[in-house]
Protein backbone atom coordinates (compact mmCIF):
# COMPACT_ATOMS: atom_id res chain seq x y z
CA UNK A 1 0.00 0.00 0.00
CA UNK A 2 1.22 3.33 -0.84
CA UNK A 3 0.46 6.53 1.79
CA UNK A 4 -2.61 8.43 1.17
CA UNK A 5 -1.36 11.62 -0.60
CA UNK A 6 -3.37 14.92 -0.04
CA UNK A 7 -3.37 15.36 -4.04
CA UNK A 8 -5.10 11.54 -4.20
CA UNK A 9 -7.66 12.85 -1.47
CA UNK A 10 -8.78 16.07 -3.62
CA UNK A 11 -9.06 14.03 -6.67
CA UNK A 12 -10.82 11.66 -5.02
CA UNK A 13 -13.40 14.13 -3.96
CA UNK A 14 -13.61 16.18 -6.70
CA UNK A 15 -14.00 12.95 -8.97
CA UNK A 16 -16.78 11.57 -6.11
CA UNK A 17 -18.93 15.18 -6.71
CA UNK A 18 -18.42 15.54 -10.60
CA UNK A 19 -19.85 11.88 -10.58
CA UNK A 20 -22.94 12.81 -8.25
CA UNK A 21 -23.48 16.19 -10.74
CA UNK A 22 -23.16 13.41 -13.32
CA UNK A 23 -26.71 11.94 -11.70
CA UNK A 24 -28.33 14.33 -10.17
CA UNK A 25 -30.55 14.61 -13.39
CA UNK A 26 -31.39 11.28 -12.81
CA UNK A 27 -32.15 11.15 -9.18
CA UNK A 28 -34.17 14.33 -9.63
CA UNK A 29 -35.98 12.58 -12.32
CA UNK A 30 -36.86 9.27 -9.97
CA UNK A 31 -37.73 11.69 -6.84
CA UNK A 32 -39.94 13.94 -8.38
CA UNK A 33 -42.12 11.08 -9.96
CA UNK A 34 -42.53 10.11 -6.48
CA UNK A 35 -43.90 13.76 -5.66
CA UNK A 36 -47.08 14.87 -5.68
CA UNK A 37 -48.13 17.41 -7.76
CA UNK A 38 -48.39 20.08 -5.09
CA UNK A 39 -44.70 19.25 -4.25
CA UNK A 40 -43.23 18.93 -7.65
CA UNK A 41 -41.76 22.49 -7.51
CA UNK A 42 -40.13 22.72 -4.28
CA UNK A 43 -36.81 22.63 -4.33
CA UNK A 44 -35.81 19.81 -1.86
CA UNK A 45 -35.11 16.62 -3.44
CA UNK A 46 -36.67 13.66 -1.71
CA UNK A 47 -40.33 13.80 -1.18
CA UNK A 48 -41.94 14.36 2.08
CA UNK A 49 -44.49 11.76 1.18
CA UNK A 50 -43.75 9.41 -1.67
CA UNK A 51 -46.48 8.14 -3.73
CA UNK A 52 -46.87 5.64 -6.80
CA UNK A 53 -49.76 7.26 -7.45
CA UNK A 54 -48.05 9.01 -10.80
CA UNK A 55 -47.34 5.51 -11.94
CA UNK A 56 -50.58 3.96 -11.40
CA UNK A 57 -51.93 7.00 -13.43
CA UNK A 58 -50.04 6.96 -16.60
CA UNK A 59 -50.24 3.42 -16.84
CA UNK A 60 -53.85 3.57 -16.85
CA UNK A 61 -54.20 6.64 -18.59
CA UNK A 62 -51.54 5.20 -21.57
CA UNK A 63 -50.66 1.79 -23.15
CA UNK A 64 -46.71 2.40 -21.48
CA UNK A 65 -47.18 -1.59 -20.96
CA UNK A 66 -47.70 -1.83 -24.54
CA UNK A 67 -44.82 0.24 -26.04
CA UNK A 68 -42.42 -1.94 -23.53
CA UNK A 69 -44.00 -4.97 -25.55
CA UNK A 70 -42.83 -3.28 -28.52
CA UNK A 71 -39.83 -2.18 -27.98
CA UNK A 72 -38.94 -5.21 -25.88
CA UNK A 73 -39.93 -7.39 -29.27
CA UNK A 74 -37.54 -5.08 -31.40
CA UNK A 75 -34.90 -4.99 -30.01
CA UNK A 76 -34.87 -9.01 -29.03
CA UNK A 77 -35.65 -10.15 -31.94
CA UNK A 78 -33.18 -7.57 -34.20
CA UNK A 79 -30.62 -8.30 -31.83
CA UNK A 80 -31.02 -12.09 -32.87
CA UNK A 81 -30.95 -11.19 -36.41
CA UNK A 82 -27.45 -9.48 -35.74
CA UNK A 83 -26.33 -12.04 -33.76
CA UNK A 84 -26.96 -14.82 -36.10
CA UNK A 85 -26.09 -13.18 -39.29
CA UNK A 86 -23.10 -11.08 -38.21
CA UNK A 87 -21.11 -14.10 -36.93
CA UNK A 88 -21.99 -15.73 -39.58
CA UNK A 89 -20.55 -13.29 -42.57
CA UNK A 90 -17.58 -12.50 -40.07
CA UNK A 91 -16.94 -16.26 -39.87
CA UNK A 92 -17.18 -16.40 -44.09
CA UNK A 93 -15.06 -13.65 -44.58
CA UNK A 94 -12.27 -14.72 -41.39
CA UNK A 95 -11.84 -18.28 -42.29
CA UNK A 96 -13.11 -18.75 -45.64
CA UNK A 97 -10.46 -18.35 -49.03
CA UNK A 98 -12.34 -17.73 -52.21
CA UNK A 99 -12.48 -15.00 -54.85
CA UNK A 100 -14.17 -12.18 -54.12
CA UNK A 101 -13.57 -12.18 -50.60
CA UNK A 102 -11.75 -9.04 -49.92
CA UNK A 103 -14.99 -7.31 -52.41
CA UNK A 104 -17.26 -8.31 -50.14
CA UNK A 105 -15.57 -7.44 -46.64
CA UNK A 106 -15.25 -4.06 -48.33
CA UNK A 107 -18.51 -3.79 -49.64
CA UNK A 108 -20.55 -4.24 -46.17
CA UNK A 109 -17.65 -2.17 -44.59
CA UNK A 110 -18.68 0.92 -46.92
CA UNK A 111 -21.88 0.63 -45.88
CA UNK A 112 -21.09 2.03 -42.25
CA UNK A 113 -20.48 5.47 -43.88
CA UNK A 114 -24.18 5.80 -45.31
CA UNK A 115 -25.39 7.81 -42.60
CA UNK A 116 -29.36 6.57 -41.29
CA UNK A 117 -30.70 9.87 -41.76
CA UNK A 118 -30.01 9.09 -45.96
CA UNK A 119 -31.66 5.78 -45.74
CA UNK A 120 -34.66 6.46 -43.74
CA UNK A 121 -36.32 8.96 -46.95
CA UNK A 122 -35.87 5.98 -49.26
CA UNK A 123 -36.78 3.10 -46.13
CA UNK A 124 -39.94 5.18 -46.05
CA UNK A 125 -40.58 4.58 -49.67
CA UNK A 126 -40.07 1.01 -49.58
CA UNK A 127 -42.18 0.10 -46.95
CA UNK A 128 -44.74 2.43 -47.85
CA UNK A 129 -45.11 0.47 -51.20
CA UNK A 130 -44.47 -2.92 -49.63
CA UNK A 131 -46.99 -1.99 -46.66
CA UNK A 132 -44.92 -2.29 -43.99
CA UNK A 133 -45.50 0.99 -42.71
CA UNK A 134 -47.27 1.31 -39.29
CA UNK A 135 -45.70 -2.69 -38.85
CA UNK A 136 -43.60 -4.62 -36.29
CA UNK A 137 -41.62 -5.62 -39.27
CA UNK A 138 -41.85 -2.30 -40.84
CA UNK A 139 -39.93 -1.00 -37.68
CA UNK A 140 -37.00 -4.06 -37.41
CA UNK A 141 -36.25 -4.61 -40.91
CA UNK A 142 -33.67 -1.56 -41.20
CA UNK A 143 -31.58 -2.70 -38.10
CA UNK A 144 -30.84 -6.72 -39.35
CA UNK A 145 -27.66 -7.02 -40.05
CA UNK A 146 -25.17 -4.49 -39.11
CA UNK A 147 -21.74 -3.33 -41.17
CA UNK A 148 -20.73 -2.90 -37.57
CA UNK A 149 -21.18 -6.50 -35.97
CA UNK A 150 -19.48 -8.19 -38.94
CA UNK A 151 -16.60 -5.83 -38.42
CA UNK A 152 -16.35 -7.30 -34.84
CA UNK A 153 -17.28 -10.48 -35.37
CA UNK A 154 -14.63 -11.04 -38.36
CA UNK A 155 -11.74 -9.22 -35.62
CA UNK A 156 -12.59 -12.15 -33.36
CA UNK A 157 -13.09 -15.15 -35.55
CA UNK A 158 -9.23 -13.61 -36.99
CA UNK A 159 -7.99 -15.11 -34.24
CA UNK A 160 -9.42 -18.92 -34.54
CA UNK A 161 -6.85 -21.50 -34.68
CA UNK A 162 -7.61 -22.81 -38.29
CA UNK A 163 -6.13 -26.45 -37.03
CA UNK A 164 -9.10 -26.91 -35.08
CA UNK A 165 -11.27 -26.55 -37.91
CA UNK A 166 -9.69 -28.59 -40.01
CA UNK A 167 -10.21 -31.14 -36.73
CA UNK A 168 -13.54 -30.62 -36.93
CA UNK A 169 -13.97 -31.03 -40.79
CA UNK A 170 -12.18 -34.75 -40.04
CA UNK A 171 -14.56 -35.70 -37.73
CA UNK A 172 -16.86 -35.50 -40.64
CA UNK A 173 -18.82 -32.00 -39.31
CA UNK A 174 -20.09 -29.65 -42.08
CA UNK A 175 -19.39 -26.34 -42.41
CA UNK A 176 -22.44 -25.05 -40.58
CA UNK A 177 -22.16 -27.39 -37.70
CA UNK A 178 -18.29 -26.36 -37.57
CA UNK A 179 -19.32 -22.58 -37.72
CA UNK A 180 -21.96 -23.07 -35.24
CA UNK A 181 -20.63 -26.00 -32.86
CA UNK A 182 -16.90 -25.32 -32.86
CA UNK A 183 -15.77 -21.59 -33.63
CA UNK A 184 -19.35 -19.29 -32.15
CA UNK A 185 -18.72 -20.66 -28.46
CA UNK A 186 -14.91 -19.53 -28.81
CA UNK A 187 -16.05 -15.81 -29.89
CA UNK A 188 -18.55 -15.28 -27.01
CA UNK A 189 -17.15 -11.92 -25.39
CA UNK A 190 -17.25 -10.88 -28.85
CA UNK A 191 -21.29 -12.06 -28.70
CA UNK A 192 -22.25 -10.48 -25.59
CA UNK A 193 -20.61 -7.27 -26.69
CA UNK A 194 -22.83 -7.09 -29.80
CA UNK A 195 -25.73 -7.96 -28.05
CA UNK A 196 -25.49 -5.45 -25.79
CA UNK A 197 -24.72 -2.70 -28.51
CA UNK A 198 -27.51 -3.82 -30.55
CA UNK A 199 -30.01 -4.29 -27.86
CA UNK A 200 -29.51 -0.83 -26.44
CA UNK A 201 -29.07 0.52 -29.76
CA UNK A 202 -32.53 -0.75 -30.78
CA UNK A 203 -34.38 -0.06 -27.38
CA UNK A 204 -33.02 3.87 -27.92
CA UNK A 205 -33.68 4.03 -31.35
CA UNK A 206 -36.02 6.74 -32.13
CA UNK A 207 -35.52 8.71 -35.45
CA UNK A 208 -36.95 5.49 -37.32
CA UNK A 209 -39.62 4.42 -35.66
CA UNK A 210 -40.94 8.21 -35.03
CA UNK A 211 -40.92 8.17 -38.48
CA UNK A 212 -42.67 4.86 -39.15
CA UNK A 213 -44.88 4.12 -36.91
CA UNK A 214 -48.25 6.40 -36.47
CA UNK A 215 -50.44 4.07 -34.60
CA UNK A 216 -50.12 4.47 -30.91
CA UNK A 217 -50.53 0.43 -30.33
CA UNK A 218 -47.42 0.12 -32.73
CA UNK A 219 -45.24 3.00 -30.64
CA UNK A 220 -42.04 2.07 -28.72
CA UNK A 221 -40.67 3.26 -25.63
CA UNK A 222 -39.21 6.55 -26.74
CA UNK A 223 -41.59 7.45 -29.46
CA UNK A 224 -44.47 6.93 -26.82
CA UNK A 225 -42.67 9.00 -24.23
CA UNK A 226 -42.52 11.75 -26.74
CA UNK A 227 -45.76 12.07 -27.79
CA UNK A 228 -47.22 11.37 -24.09
CA UNK A 229 -44.67 14.20 -22.43
CA UNK A 230 -46.13 16.60 -25.22
CA UNK A 231 -49.54 15.83 -24.47
CA UNK A 232 -48.80 16.18 -20.71
CA UNK A 233 -47.96 19.59 -21.19
CA UNK A 234 -46.76 21.60 -17.90
CA UNK A 235 -47.48 18.39 -15.56
CA UNK A 236 -44.20 17.27 -14.96
CA UNK A 237 -44.32 14.92 -12.15
CA UNK A 238 -46.16 12.63 -15.14
CA UNK A 239 -43.19 13.25 -17.53
CA UNK A 240 -40.56 12.87 -14.88
CA UNK A 241 -42.52 9.41 -14.28
CA UNK A 242 -43.46 8.61 -17.84
CA UNK A 243 -39.29 9.14 -18.42
CA UNK A 244 -38.39 7.26 -15.02
CA UNK A 245 -40.47 4.00 -16.34
CA UNK A 246 -38.17 4.16 -19.60
CA UNK A 247 -35.04 4.55 -17.51
CA UNK A 248 -35.83 2.13 -15.01
CA UNK A 249 -34.83 -0.58 -17.00
CA UNK A 250 -31.41 0.17 -18.71
CA UNK A 251 -30.77 0.95 -15.19
CA UNK A 252 -31.61 -2.53 -13.92
CA UNK A 253 -29.63 -3.81 -17.01
CA UNK A 254 -26.69 -1.74 -16.49
CA UNK A 255 -26.32 -2.74 -12.65
CA UNK A 256 -26.62 -6.57 -13.88
CA UNK A 257 -24.40 -6.44 -16.66
CA UNK A 258 -21.92 -3.66 -15.67
CA UNK A 259 -18.89 -5.45 -16.07
CA UNK A 260 -19.93 -6.85 -19.28
CA UNK A 261 -21.32 -3.28 -20.46
CA UNK A 262 -17.97 -1.71 -20.16
CA UNK A 263 -15.52 -4.06 -21.36
CA UNK A 264 -17.41 -4.49 -24.79
CA UNK A 265 -16.93 -0.72 -24.83
CA UNK A 266 -13.38 -0.94 -24.19
CA UNK A 267 -12.87 -4.07 -26.47
CA UNK A 268 -14.53 -2.42 -29.76
CA UNK A 269 -12.87 1.01 -28.47
CA UNK A 270 -9.31 -0.75 -29.17
CA UNK A 271 -10.51 -3.11 -31.95
CA UNK A 272 -11.96 -0.08 -33.84
CA UNK B 1 -20.36 -32.04 -53.26
CA UNK B 2 -18.06 -34.67 -52.57
CA UNK B 3 -16.83 -34.55 -56.01
CA UNK B 4 -15.25 -30.91 -55.80
CA UNK B 5 -11.96 -30.11 -54.94
CA UNK B 6 -11.59 -28.60 -51.21
CA UNK B 7 -10.94 -24.88 -52.36
CA UNK B 8 -14.25 -25.10 -54.56
CA UNK B 9 -16.28 -26.60 -51.54
CA UNK B 10 -15.36 -23.92 -49.81
CA UNK B 11 -16.09 -21.10 -52.17
CA UNK B 12 -19.83 -23.05 -52.30
CA UNK B 13 -19.84 -22.97 -48.40
CA UNK B 14 -18.83 -19.18 -48.35
CA UNK B 15 -21.65 -18.36 -51.18
CA UNK B 16 -24.74 -20.07 -49.38
CA UNK B 17 -23.21 -18.46 -46.26
CA UNK B 18 -23.49 -15.15 -47.77
CA UNK B 19 -26.47 -15.07 -50.02
CA UNK B 20 -29.13 -13.90 -48.14
CA UNK B 21 -26.57 -11.21 -46.33
CA UNK B 22 -25.77 -10.13 -49.73
CA UNK B 23 -29.44 -9.66 -50.85
CA UNK B 24 -30.12 -7.67 -47.42
CA UNK B 25 -27.10 -5.15 -47.43
CA UNK B 26 -28.33 -4.61 -51.63
CA UNK B 27 -31.55 -3.69 -50.82
CA UNK B 28 -31.48 -2.55 -47.67
CA UNK B 29 -28.41 -0.29 -47.78
CA UNK B 30 -26.87 0.11 -50.89
CA UNK B 31 -30.05 0.28 -52.80
CA UNK B 32 -31.65 3.04 -50.59
CA UNK B 33 -28.30 4.94 -50.68
CA UNK B 34 -28.32 5.46 -54.84
CA UNK B 35 -31.75 5.82 -54.08
CA UNK B 36 -30.99 9.09 -52.24
CA UNK B 37 -28.83 10.47 -54.52
CA UNK B 38 -31.43 9.75 -57.28
CA UNK B 39 -34.40 11.37 -55.27
CA UNK B 40 -31.95 14.47 -53.79
CA UNK B 41 -32.26 15.13 -57.91
CA UNK B 42 -36.28 14.70 -58.27
CA UNK B 43 -39.07 16.63 -57.21
CA UNK B 44 -41.82 14.53 -55.00
CA UNK B 45 -44.19 14.69 -52.43
CA UNK B 46 -44.87 10.86 -52.27
CA UNK B 47 -48.10 10.91 -53.72
CA UNK B 48 -48.04 12.49 -57.37
CA UNK B 49 -45.30 11.03 -59.71
CA UNK B 50 -41.84 11.65 -59.42
CA UNK B 51 -39.97 13.80 -61.74
CA UNK B 52 -36.35 14.57 -62.67
CA UNK B 53 -34.69 18.77 -61.82
CA UNK B 54 -31.63 17.75 -62.24
CA UNK B 55 -29.56 19.90 -59.69
CA UNK B 56 -32.79 22.22 -58.65
CA UNK B 57 -32.76 21.27 -55.11
CA UNK B 58 -29.13 22.09 -54.50
CA UNK B 59 -29.71 25.25 -56.16
CA UNK B 60 -33.00 25.84 -53.91
CA UNK B 61 -30.67 24.58 -50.79
CA UNK B 62 -28.10 27.48 -51.61
CA UNK B 63 -30.41 29.96 -52.25
CA UNK B 64 -32.04 29.08 -48.87
CA UNK B 65 -31.85 31.37 -45.55
CA UNK B 66 -32.71 28.69 -43.06
CA UNK B 67 -30.72 25.98 -44.56
CA UNK B 68 -27.25 27.81 -44.46
CA UNK B 69 -28.62 28.71 -40.27
CA UNK B 70 -29.14 24.83 -39.96
CA UNK B 71 -25.83 24.00 -41.26
CA UNK B 72 -24.36 26.79 -39.29
CA UNK B 73 -25.99 25.83 -36.08
CA UNK B 74 -24.87 22.29 -36.69
CA UNK B 75 -21.55 23.55 -36.73
CA UNK B 76 -21.68 25.44 -33.81
CA UNK B 77 -23.11 22.27 -31.83
CA UNK B 78 -19.80 20.66 -33.15
CA UNK B 79 -17.56 23.26 -32.56
CA UNK B 80 -18.59 23.97 -28.86
CA UNK B 81 -19.59 20.49 -27.83
CA UNK B 82 -16.73 18.56 -29.26
CA UNK B 83 -13.50 20.37 -27.18
CA UNK B 84 -15.46 20.51 -23.95
CA UNK B 85 -16.90 16.97 -23.87
CA UNK B 86 -13.74 15.64 -24.73
CA UNK B 87 -11.41 17.92 -22.65
CA UNK B 88 -14.18 16.96 -19.20
CA UNK B 89 -14.06 13.32 -20.35
CA UNK B 90 -10.02 12.93 -20.35
CA UNK B 91 -9.62 15.11 -17.48
CA UNK B 92 -11.98 12.76 -15.91
CA UNK B 93 -10.70 9.25 -16.96
CA UNK B 94 -7.23 10.85 -16.40
CA UNK B 95 -7.46 11.38 -12.67
CA UNK B 96 -10.46 8.05 -12.66
CA UNK B 97 -7.47 5.60 -13.78
CA UNK B 98 -5.04 6.42 -10.67
CA UNK B 99 -7.73 6.59 -8.11
CA UNK B 100 -8.01 2.90 -7.16
CA UNK B 101 -10.56 3.01 -4.19
CA UNK B 102 -14.09 3.12 -5.18
CA UNK B 103 -12.86 2.81 -8.72
CA UNK B 104 -15.94 1.11 -10.00
CA UNK B 105 -18.51 2.97 -8.17
CA UNK B 106 -16.91 6.07 -9.85
CA UNK B 107 -16.81 4.66 -13.13
CA UNK B 108 -20.63 3.66 -12.37
CA UNK B 109 -21.57 7.32 -11.82
CA UNK B 110 -19.93 8.74 -14.70
CA UNK B 111 -21.27 5.50 -17.36
CA UNK B 112 -24.90 6.11 -16.37
CA UNK B 113 -26.70 8.97 -18.07
CA UNK B 114 -25.14 7.78 -21.31
CA UNK B 115 -27.35 4.19 -20.99
CA UNK B 116 -30.34 6.16 -20.61
CA UNK B 117 -33.03 6.54 -23.54
CA UNK B 118 -32.37 10.69 -25.22
CA UNK B 119 -35.38 11.39 -24.96
CA UNK B 120 -35.99 10.38 -21.20
CA UNK B 121 -33.28 13.12 -20.78
CA UNK B 122 -34.16 15.46 -23.03
CA UNK B 123 -37.81 16.04 -20.95
CA UNK B 124 -35.93 15.86 -17.90
CA UNK B 125 -33.78 18.57 -19.20
CA UNK B 126 -36.57 20.93 -20.86
CA UNK B 127 -38.04 20.95 -17.38
CA UNK B 128 -34.87 22.08 -15.17
CA UNK B 129 -35.03 24.74 -18.20
CA UNK B 130 -38.37 26.33 -17.35
CA UNK B 131 -39.47 29.45 -16.44
CA UNK B 132 -39.70 29.75 -12.44
CA UNK B 133 -41.22 28.79 -10.36
CA UNK B 134 -41.82 25.66 -12.86
CA UNK B 135 -37.82 25.07 -13.57
CA UNK B 136 -34.91 23.77 -10.91
CA UNK B 137 -32.12 25.92 -12.48
CA UNK B 138 -34.20 29.34 -12.43
CA UNK B 139 -35.59 28.22 -8.63
CA UNK B 140 -32.02 27.80 -8.20
CA UNK B 141 -30.78 31.31 -9.70
CA UNK B 142 -33.44 33.29 -7.53
CA UNK B 143 -32.25 31.55 -4.09
CA UNK B 144 -28.83 33.18 -4.75
CA UNK B 145 -30.42 36.26 -6.20
CA UNK B 146 -29.51 35.92 -9.56
CA UNK B 147 -31.40 36.87 -12.80
CA UNK B 148 -34.03 34.78 -14.36
CA UNK B 149 -32.91 33.52 -17.43
CA UNK B 150 -34.79 32.75 -20.52
CA UNK B 151 -32.48 29.17 -21.42
CA UNK B 152 -34.77 27.35 -24.08
CA UNK B 153 -36.74 30.72 -24.96
CA UNK B 154 -33.79 32.46 -26.03
CA UNK B 155 -32.38 31.86 -29.79
CA UNK B 156 -28.66 32.98 -28.68
CA UNK B 157 -29.40 30.29 -24.92
CA UNK B 158 -31.14 27.77 -26.46
CA UNK B 159 -28.14 26.08 -28.40
CA UNK B 160 -26.11 25.90 -25.44
CA UNK B 161 -28.80 24.78 -23.65
CA UNK B 162 -29.73 21.47 -25.74
CA UNK B 163 -25.83 20.81 -25.90
CA UNK B 164 -25.65 20.48 -21.98
CA UNK B 165 -26.67 17.33 -21.99
CA UNK B 166 -25.82 15.98 -25.53
CA UNK B 167 -22.30 16.24 -23.81
CA UNK B 168 -23.42 15.08 -20.37
CA UNK B 169 -24.94 12.06 -21.89
CA UNK B 170 -21.99 11.03 -24.14
CA UNK B 171 -19.15 11.66 -21.02
CA UNK B 172 -19.52 7.77 -19.77
CA UNK B 173 -18.82 6.35 -22.89
CA UNK B 174 -15.73 8.80 -23.84
CA UNK B 175 -14.50 8.10 -20.07
CA UNK B 176 -14.86 4.51 -20.93
CA UNK B 177 -12.82 4.65 -23.98
CA UNK B 178 -9.96 7.06 -22.77
CA UNK B 179 -9.55 4.46 -19.27
CA UNK B 180 -9.30 1.83 -22.04
CA UNK B 181 -6.37 3.64 -23.61
CA UNK B 182 -4.96 4.64 -20.62
CA UNK B 183 -4.71 0.86 -19.33
CA UNK B 184 -3.21 -0.22 -22.56
CA UNK B 185 -0.17 2.28 -21.21
CA UNK B 186 2.15 -0.07 -19.74
CA UNK B 187 3.04 0.78 -16.14
CA UNK B 188 7.04 0.38 -16.79
CA UNK B 189 6.79 3.23 -19.19
CA UNK B 190 5.89 5.25 -15.76
CA UNK B 191 7.48 3.23 -13.42
CA UNK B 192 10.80 3.94 -15.63
CA UNK B 193 9.93 8.13 -16.37
CA UNK B 194 9.96 8.24 -12.64
CA UNK B 195 13.84 6.79 -12.15
CA UNK B 196 14.68 8.99 -14.41
CA UNK B 197 13.23 12.01 -12.62
CA UNK B 198 10.36 12.90 -14.78
CA UNK B 199 7.54 14.56 -12.59
CA UNK B 200 3.80 14.16 -13.49
CA UNK B 201 3.46 17.09 -16.19
CA UNK B 202 6.24 15.80 -17.86
CA UNK B 203 4.82 12.08 -18.09
CA UNK B 204 1.46 13.47 -19.08
CA UNK B 205 3.18 15.71 -22.21
CA UNK B 206 5.43 13.18 -23.04
CA UNK B 207 4.21 9.38 -22.42
CA UNK B 208 0.04 9.77 -21.68
CA UNK B 209 -0.64 11.83 -24.29
CA UNK B 210 1.31 10.51 -26.95
CA UNK B 211 0.37 6.87 -26.48
CA UNK B 212 -3.00 8.02 -26.26
CA UNK B 213 -3.18 9.57 -29.74
CA UNK B 214 -5.45 6.44 -30.95
CA UNK B 215 -8.26 7.00 -28.38
CA UNK B 216 -8.18 10.65 -29.52
CA UNK B 217 -8.62 10.21 -32.84
CA UNK B 218 -11.30 7.79 -32.10
CA UNK B 219 -13.39 9.99 -30.13
CA UNK B 220 -12.11 13.15 -31.79
CA UNK B 221 -14.42 11.19 -35.04
CA UNK B 222 -17.26 9.17 -33.21
CA UNK B 223 -17.96 12.33 -31.39
CA UNK B 224 -17.73 14.70 -34.34
CA UNK B 225 -20.61 12.24 -36.37
CA UNK B 226 -22.64 12.03 -32.91
CA UNK B 227 -22.79 15.88 -32.64
CA UNK B 228 -23.19 16.36 -36.61
CA UNK B 229 -26.33 13.94 -36.16
CA UNK B 230 -27.85 15.15 -33.24
CA UNK B 231 -31.58 15.01 -33.63
CA UNK B 232 -33.32 13.20 -30.54
CA UNK B 233 -32.88 15.81 -27.88
CA UNK B 234 -33.26 18.98 -30.11
CA UNK B 235 -36.71 17.16 -31.47
CA UNK B 236 -37.99 16.13 -27.44
CA UNK B 237 -36.55 19.81 -26.65
CA UNK B 238 -38.17 22.51 -28.33
CA UNK B 239 -41.80 23.19 -28.73
CA UNK B 240 -43.42 20.91 -30.92
CA UNK B 241 -40.45 19.74 -31.96
CA UNK B 242 -39.73 22.75 -34.14
CA UNK B 243 -35.87 23.66 -33.53
CA UNK B 244 -37.47 26.74 -32.49
CA UNK B 245 -36.92 29.61 -31.29
CA UNK B 246 -36.82 31.02 -34.87
CA UNK B 247 -34.58 28.03 -36.23
CA UNK B 248 -32.22 29.42 -33.56
CA UNK B 249 -31.36 25.40 -32.71
CA UNK B 250 -32.30 23.36 -35.63
CA UNK B 251 -29.37 20.78 -36.51
CA UNK B 252 -29.59 19.48 -40.42
CA UNK B 253 -30.99 15.91 -39.37
CA UNK B 254 -34.25 17.99 -38.10
CA UNK B 255 -34.60 20.05 -41.26
CA UNK B 256 -34.51 16.99 -42.86
CA UNK B 257 -36.95 15.20 -41.16
CA UNK B 258 -39.16 18.68 -41.30
CA UNK B 259 -38.58 18.72 -45.51
CA UNK B 260 -39.51 14.98 -45.54
CA UNK B 261 -42.07 14.22 -43.13
CA UNK B 262 -43.54 17.71 -42.74
CA UNK B 263 -43.60 18.81 -45.91
CA UNK B 264 -43.50 15.96 -47.61
CA UNK B 265 -40.78 17.38 -49.90
CA UNK B 266 -38.87 14.43 -50.64
CA UNK B 267 -36.17 15.84 -53.04
CA UNK B 268 -35.33 18.85 -50.88
CA UNK B 269 -35.05 16.28 -47.91
CA UNK B 270 -32.70 14.00 -49.52
CA UNK B 271 -30.79 16.68 -51.02
CA UNK B 272 -30.09 17.73 -47.50
CA UNK B 273 -28.85 13.96 -46.48
CA UNK B 274 -26.34 14.21 -49.58
CA UNK B 275 -25.16 17.26 -47.94
CA UNK B 276 -24.47 15.34 -44.11
CA UNK B 277 -23.24 12.31 -46.42
CA UNK B 278 -20.64 14.55 -47.81
CA UNK B 279 -19.60 16.12 -44.38
CA UNK B 280 -19.15 13.04 -42.55
CA UNK B 281 -17.58 10.79 -45.86
CA UNK B 282 -15.01 13.85 -45.00
CA UNK B 283 -14.90 13.31 -41.48
CA UNK B 284 -14.11 9.41 -41.96
CA UNK B 285 -11.12 10.17 -44.65
CA UNK B 286 -9.96 12.79 -42.15
CA UNK B 287 -10.10 9.76 -39.55
CA UNK B 288 -8.13 7.05 -42.02
CA UNK B 289 -5.74 10.05 -42.37
CA UNK B 290 -4.56 10.52 -39.07
CA UNK B 291 -5.04 7.05 -37.92
CA UNK B 292 -2.14 6.92 -41.05
CA UNK B 293 -0.14 9.33 -39.39
CA UNK B 294 0.27 7.99 -36.16
CA UNK B 295 3.89 6.94 -34.83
Amino acid sequence: MKPLRPGRIVAFTLLLMGGIVMIMPLLFMLATSLKTSSEVYELHLLPREPTLDNYLEILTRSPFGRWFLVSFSVASLTTASVLFFDSLIGYTLAKFRFRGRTFVFIAIMSTLMIPTEMLVIPWYVMAKSLGWLDTLWGVMFPGMMSGFGVFLMRQFFLGVPDELLDAARMDGLNEFQIFWQVALPLVTPALSALAIFAFLGNWTAFLWPLIVTSSPSLYTVPVGLASLSGEFQTDWEMIMTGSSIATIPTLLVFILLQRNIISGIMLTGLKG
Amino acid sequence: MSGLTIARRQAVWAWIFLALPLAYFSLVRFWPALDAFSLSLSKWNLVGPRRYVGLANYERMAADPVFWQVLANTFEYLLLGLPVSLALSFLVAYHLDRVQTGHGLLRALYFLPHLTTATALAWVWRWFYQPAPVGLFNNWLSVFGIAQQPFLRSTFQALPAILVPAIWAALGFQIVIFLAGLKAIPRSYYEAAEIDGAGSPQILREITLPLLLPSFVFLLITTSIGLLRIFDLVYNMTAGGDGGPLNATKPLVLSIYQSAFARMDMGYASAQTVVLFVILLLLSLLQMRLLRARP
